[in-house]
């Protein structure tokens, strides 16, 4: 009988070793995708019991607290957002069941503090490891609601939205992101699906996702291709009547009117489309795509923002493919073209545009962070402004100021003022329906025009027979005189 | 060094596990936990040591290391217990004192187990009366579909706990009595060799009772963990692989019959083989939770008291009863599935070193039986080793998915009185035939 017993135990180790791989085999081997399975609810029920931190603006207002409910092992954390719509863009949401977005989603791993360096042994052993920190950002409260209102009210018809961005020039901080119609990240939980669904797209973030015709505004760019290339001057001339033929096809001035033979600061001042459709003709198609590339076209603007929602500006065909060449340069440099080629910005693209003409040449990366403080108070990052690119020369850049200076002074501009303060800007009016007399309403600028502090670029999407310059424009410089009075 | 001091010298390694375990719990969940519990782990010890006094004086022969690893894997037991759920931990303490009398008992009163020979008919009778209970109107109940526990108003009884010894034993009477003429009278019929057909009779007696019982309990495990004793004995009675091989085929064949006409047991199979499938019946997320549970442990665990257990605020379902018998994201955390809380705090290494404990009784419970002088001493030690190591195997081969999941309990860690004390109850047969067969001759 005894080999037997000894047999049998041999079966029993058998046995205990079958379950030891098993278990070796869930823990270790198959444990990532087990971890990552949908109904596996572990990583989003430990994410509820982090305290995220709060996201407060430059100037102090409170726009993402983490409110606790219940208490010891069972506490937990929502979010909450006190300033609701406000700053439902471009801070975005976050909860449990629909993640995170925009801001709350790019900035997330500091506001969980996974990436605290500073957590002592003994708040390890405590279990205390996990606690955000607390992001503030470079909006500012005032400017953001100044835009909001502003962008609100310009919008005339049903579904259709606007978006206005404001930058530093120098440190490339984000001072206010308005997208229209807007949403309250308060409602996401219960709302989530008539949200997604509403006219007007309310969860989109029009400023970077929604690349739109910029129409004049990109003369600004073809001014800079041109005199950066060192191919014009300001003072070359060009015969700016209308209409003229562009690709064998003609084009006309805005109310086709003719201006004779001028120079390129007056063709900037008047926005004569057919002596810039003849500049991006002379500079041909690979020098517009270069100056564009230089200006953050063709990809994703260097914006901390989850890169899903960011939206590269460009050159887009029939198909929605960006293209580089084939497609009509003319039309392009005045913010048009065709459906071989079309030029779309967004609101920010164009932003950046102006901040590298008011910083002297150079684009500073945007972002939107000012700063991060860790849960005991130490701040443990903070903005430090860095060059994205060299856009063009000083020299340009004080060139295409000056033009712009002379937009606001006597040009399609001239309406506009900021309070003590020059400003040097350019007006927009893309024609979307010609028929219906809808038009897309620009303006981007910045001032002091000599000692540029504020940017801004703003756009109603859709309005009845209006100009950048009534539409757009006022929005933008209230924005500039609140933010220069700060 | 004598079996005794040996023996004690064993149970400092249990006074460290539990006095680490109790203050590591209690550091982290400080916030939750009264002082007052600290106290329960020094009482643990306190009854440990008197245990080990009266075997000192009462077997004083026996396996040292016996009672030692039993200690531990209570006192691992308590520590995990301590870290569900404090009242639980202080109940299941009391429950440790219980099945220590019963020990105590069973070591003092049975001085001769031959005596369990003689009355094997009353004890073969008595398990199988225990077996059929839950199925008793008015104290019977169901859980998960299983007919597993009694309910007599202030006290739950599993009685498979008890019964599971009563087989045994009459398993061991019955065998010796009858091994010889298995052997003997064994036919070669086309390559198989056949009991003989006068004592085959017995032997699907048993059969027939291990599938009448998988009716009657509906439980997969508890109808494997006995089958699997029988077999198992016959085995170590006979030598013969080819009466187990025919056993075993026989148990499959009415086991998958069976499954396919008792919903419970089926669905417990199709869960098995698909727990993530989409049409996998109502009660897969248990397996899923406890794989869930496994993988978020690795290779060292997320601490004593560190894993996500009792859901929070939003989360926790609408339930009267308190955590952990609801609200706890790994369902009966306590009992089916503490090995997997294991594996998710302590990690693959505390896991091992839990599987580990269990092989090394197993190795001291079939050594108990090489070394036994006498057949039914011999068969007893055997039996008794196979039915514990296979329930273990039973319910940890359920959690990690390696046979289907089923209701028996893991000895001496997961909470529940019937299991603690049948297998202290267990514990001291075994020491008594330990203390016997290691007994200088003569004395």
């Amino acid at each position: 009988m005894n080999s037997s017993i000894v047999k049998l135990y041999v079966l029993v180790l058998a046995l205990f070793v079958t379950v030891v791989a098993f278990t070796s085999y869930w823990s270790i081997v198959d444990a990532e995708e087990l971890r990552e399975r949908q109904d596996n609810r572990r990583s989003l029920i430990e994410a509820q019991k982090i305290p995220r931190g709060k996201i407060t603006t430059a100037d102090g207002t409170e726009v993402a607290v983490s409110v606790p409910q219940g208490s010891g092992n069972q506490r937990i954390f929502t979010r909450e957002y006190p300033q609701g719509e406000l700053f439902g863009h471009p801070v975005g949401y976050s909860f449990v069941e629909f993640g995170q977005t925009e801001i709350e989603r790019s900035e997330n791993d500091v506001l969980i503090g996974r990436d605290n360096e500073f957590v002592s042994l003994l708040e390890q052993l405590e279990g205390q490891v996990d606690e955000g920190s607390d992001l503030t950002l470079t909006l500012d409260a005032e400017a953001q609601r100044i835009a909001r209102d502003g962008i609100q009210s310009a919008i005339s018809i049903p579904g259709t939205g606007g978006s206005l961005v404001a930058l530093e020039p120098d440190t490339g901080a984000v001072r206010a992101m308005v997208s229209e119609p807007g949403f309250d990240p308060n409602q996401v939980p219960d709302d989530f699906k008539q949200l997604n669904r509403a006219e007007g797209s309310p969860l989109l973030n029009r400023p970077t996702q929604n690349p739109q015709t910029p129409g004049s505004t990109m003369k600004v760019v073809t001014a800079t291709a041109a005199l950066d290339s060192g191919e014009f001057e300001t003072s070359t001339t060009l015969n700016g009547d209308s209409p003229i033929d562009i690709s064998g096809v003609p084009l006309e001035n805005a109310g086709g009117e003719s201006f004779g033979t001028i120079d390129m600061a007056d063709a900037l001042t008047n926005s004569v489309n057919t002596y810039w459709a003849q500049v991006g003709e002379q500079l041909g198609p690979e020098t517009m795509v270069e100056y564009m590339e230089r200006f953050g076209f063709f990809r994703d603007p260097p914006l901390d923002f989850p890169p899903d929602e960011l939206a590269p500006s460009g050159i887009y065909n029939s198909d929605r493919d960006l293209v580089r060449d084939g497609f009509d340069v003319g039309r392009v440099a005045i913010g048009q073209g065709g459906a071989e080629g079309q030029i779309l910005a967004t609101t920010l693209q164009m932003a950046i545009v102006s901040a590298a003409v008011a910083n002297q040449g150079k684009l500073m990366e945007p972002t939107f962070v000012q700063e991060i403080t860790d849960p005991d108070g130490r701040t443990t990052d903070e903005l430090d402004p860095s060059e994205y690119s060299d856009v063009m020369s000083e020299e340009t850049a004080a060139e295409v100021s000056e033009m712009m200076t002379s937009v606001a002074e006597e040009g399609t501009a001239s309406s506009l003022s900021v309070p003590g303060a020059t400003l040097a800007g350019k007006t927009g009016t893309a024609e979307i329906d010609l028929d219906a007399g809808i038009n897309q309403a620009w303006f981007m600028g910045f001032a002091p025009a000599d000692d540029p502090q504020i940017v801004v670029a703003a756009t109603i999407e859709r309005c009845q027979g209006c100009f950048g310059g009534e539409v757009a424009g006022p929005i933008a410089t209230d924005v500039m005189a609140s933010l220069l009075g700060g | 060094m004598s079996a005794r001091n040996r023996e004690l010298f064993a149970l400092i390694p249990v006074a460290l596990l539990v006095t680490g375990g109790f203050a590591a719990v209690f550091i982290v969940q400080s916030n939750q936990i009264g002082d007052l519990s600290l106290t329960y782990g020094a009482y643990f010890l306190a009854v440990c040591l008197a245990t080990h006094l009266l075997i000192r004086v009462r077997l004083p022969y026996a396996d040292p290391y016996l009672f030692p690893l039993v200690a531990l894997l209570a006192a691992f037991g308590l520590v995990v217990m301590f870290r569900i759920d404090e009242s639980l931990a202080v109940k299941q303490a009391s429950l440790f004192v219980v099945g220590l009398l019963l020990f105590a008992l069973t070591i003092t009163l049975l001085r001769d187990y031959e005596i369990l020979e003689r009355y094997r008919y009353v004890i073969a009778t008595t398990g199988i009366v225990l077996l059929i209970l839950p199925r008793f109107p008015g104290i019977g109940e169901q859980v998960n579909g299983a007919y597993l526990g009694i309910d007599l108003g202030p006290i739950e009884f599993q009685p498979a706990e008890a019964a599971k010894i009563c087989i045994v034993i009459f398993l061991a009477s019955y065998l010796r009595d009858k091994r010889e003429v298995l052997v003997v009278g064994a036919r070669r019929i086309a390559g198989l060799i056949l009991p003989p057909l006068k004592h085959f009779g017995p032997l699907l007696v048993v059969w027939g009772a291990a599938m009448v019982m998988l009716i009657i309990i509906r439980d997969l495990g508890s109808s494997l963990m006995f089958f699997g004793a029988f077999l198992a004995l016959l085995y170590v009675a006979t030598s013969r692989i080819s009466f187990v091989l025919i056993g075993l085929a026989m148990f499959v064949i009415g086991a998958w019959v069976l499954s396919s006409t008792v919903g419970h047991v089926g669905d417990r199979v199709e869960i098995w083989l698909d727990p993530f499938g989409r049409g996998a019946p109502d009660g897969a997320g248990q397996i899923t939770q406890s794989l869930y549970a496994q993988a978020d442990g690795g290779l060292f665990g997320r601490g004593l008291g560190s894993s996500l257990l009792e859901l929070p605020g939003p989360f926790k379902p609408d339930c009267a009863q308190p955590f952990p018998d609801c609200g706890s994201i790994l369902p009966a955390p306590h009992t089916d599935f503490i090995y997997a809380v294991i594996v998710n705090e302590l990690g693959l290494f505390g896991a091992v070193a839990v599987v580990i404990t269990y092989l090394l009784i197993a190795e001291r419970g079939f050594k108990t039986a090489v070394l036994a002088r006498d057949g039914f001493g011999k068969l007893l030690a055997a039996g008794l080793t196979a039915v514990f190591a296979l329930q273990a195997f039973v319910i940890l081969g359920g959690v990690v998915r390696v046979i289907p999941l089923t209701g028996v309990t893991l000895p001496f860690i997961s909470y529940g009185g019937s299991s603690i004390v049948a297998n202290m109850v267990l514990l001291g047969l075994l020491l008594l035939i330990s203390d016997r067969a290691r007994r200088p001759v003569g004395q």
